[in-house]
């Protein structure tokens, strides 16, 4: 496990693989993210990582406005898992401006900009 | 700020160039004549600065590129660099740097040509990596993303943060050193080009030239220069993050702990003061920081703003040289917050000049809503 305390790396290299990892403190039980060598509630450095649940809810979005010719208008969002972290992402699948806050949302791992990322889509149900 | 720096500096001169479009200058051009401007204003040259106080937005050593380019060698320097809310911060570390004996003459300065250079923002900070796969597009998106949060709490409307750009541009209407003073209604506003929704364009800063600069010294020599001095009273900062993903809550901001410790520190509350220059980078900047300074409670801000309740003639003076929507935005707005309200308190505003202003407030705001620093400043009856 000596990847875990290369907390990006391990991050980026899980996601690559297709699997969302958290890090969660050993000491105060809190998830965090970003990944990072410390926790930034109780400053303990004893960091596991635990599979997402993948659940979470939009606690905030906006459209970012583009040119039809450049691509179109896309969705910015700020989604917070059941875990209680928070992380900017865009909800998939729907229209960006169709994406509301307190909205439920899957997280699943997709790409953006060429690189692997956490994605979203709607919550079926 | 504790109290015991209470009106321990002040301001004595204040200076600006190159608003709106500063053809073929660069950035440390306009600098350079910033700081002209204000040291003339105050009595004095540059070989008297020993103290400079500076951030620009291209480098990562602005304080000595502009040392340099000024052809002075300060023996104290501050480039801390907070966003937009550094040049209120250096209020402060000017403050303690003048009672400390550790320099005489304290200059703040900054200067860019952005508008001309370009067109858009110019900045040497790298988007961060676990944000700049999702392309937001900076600073807007993170302040469209707060707006949002806002109305979905609070029931805070469009229209209401329209009302903030329509009364930002009712006042520089009557400031003759404004970039843009045409007419501006809330419909205008409202069917402005969508740039990330909730915000139209209107409901976004201008994109200018210019720079500011700010001459300060202690307050024993306080009253030997040309004009009034302005008292600091009180000023301090909080930084609560610096990526939008990180704000804990999206609708407080950290303007809250700054302003209780900037009234704490000037003995003074929000009912006394008479003019209020907050950095408007965007609408719902104007509506945070009244409910998080305590000018209203918290979710009441669209209220407190509506139907030209902060325009010329309202119930509270808010951005009196037309702000950061109006006014001039070169890239960082916090500066023009303290000249515009050191000018009020002198007397010799540029547009609208409020009667009799003895106390007003400057707020600085940095980065993504990450860095909020609140200043008070005085006249000698203050102190
Ligand atoms: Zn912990």
């Amino acid at each position: 496990m000596q990847d875990a305390k290369r907390p990006d790396q391990f991050f980026q290299r899980a996601l690559a693989e297709g699997e969302i990892l958290l890090p969660k403190c050993d000491d105060c039980g809190a998830y965090h993210f970003f990944p990072r060598v410390l926790c930034p509630h109780c400053h303990g450095s004893a960091i596991s990582w635990k599979k997402a649940s993948g659940k979470g809810r939009v606690h905030t979005t906006t459209v970012v406005r583009r040119k039809p010719e450049r691509g179109g208008d896309y969705n910015v969002c700020v989604v917070e898992l059941d875990e209680g972290v928070r992380m900017m992402s865009r909800v998939e699948g729907i229209a960006p401006g169709e994406v509301a806050i307190d909205m439920p949302v899957t997280a699943f791992v997709g790409e953006a900009e060429g690189v692997p990322a956490v994605l979203f889509k709607p919550s079926e149900g | 700020m504790t109290t015991e720096l209470r009106g321990k500096s002040a301001i004595v001169g204040t200076g600006h160039a190159g608003f709106g479009e500063a053809h073929g200058l660069t950035a440390y051009d306009v600098m350079a004549q910033s700081a002209l401007a204000a040291l003339g204003d105050a009595g004095l040259n540059l070989s008297d600065v020993d103290g400079l106080f500076c951030t620009m937005m291209e480098d990562s050593m602005p304080a000595l590129m502009a040392a340099e380019y000024l052809g002075i060698q300060p023996r104290f320097i501050d480039g801390t660099m907070s966003g937009g809310s550094s040049f209120v911060n250096y209020l402060t570390s000017a403050t303690m740097a003048l009672d400390a004996g550790l320099c005489d003459v304290a200059l703040i300065v900054y200067g860019s040509n952005q508008r001309t250079a370009s067109g858009r923002l110019v900045t040497a900070s790298r988007p961060p990596a676990y944000e700049a796969p999702y392309n937001p597009r900076y600073p807007i998106s993170a302040y469209a993303m707060a707006a949002a949060r806002h109305m979905h709490e609070y029931g805070t409307t469009r229209e209401q943060l329209a009302d903030v750009a329509v009364a930002a541009r009712a006042w520089a209407q009557r400031n003759p050193e404004a970039f843009e003073r045409g007419p501006l209604t809330r419909e205008d506003v409202l069917g402005a080009r969508m740039v990330g929704d909730p915000l139209t364009v209107r409901d976004c800063c201008l994109v200018t030239d210019g720079g500011g600069a700010i001459v300060m010294v202690h307050a024993d020599r306080a009253r030997d220069f040309p004009k009034a001095p302005v008292y600091v009273l009180g000023s301090a900062a909080e930084s609560s993050h610096r990526q939008i993903s990180q704000m804990k809550d999206f609708t407080v901001t950290a303007a809250r702990a700054s302003g209780a410790r900037a009234f704490a520190a000037a003995g003074v509350t929000p009912a006394v003061i008479q003019a209020v220059e907050l950095y408007d980078a965007f609408t719902i900047n104007t509506i945070l920081f009244l409910e998080d300074l305590g000018f209203c409670a918290k979710g009441e801000g669209g209220a407190f703003v509506e139907g030209g309740r902060i325009a010329p003639g309202g119930v509270l003076p808010v951005n009196t040289n037309g702000g950061g929507l109006s006014c001039v935005h070169p890239g960082m707005y916090g500066i023009f917050t303290v000249i515009e309200a050191a000018r009020q308190i002198r007397g010799d505003a540029p547009g609208i000049q409020l009667k009799d202003i003895d106390l007003a407030l400057a707020h600085g705001n940095g980065g993504v809503l990450s860095s909020q620093v609140t200043a008070i400043l005085g006249s000698q009856n203050t102190l």
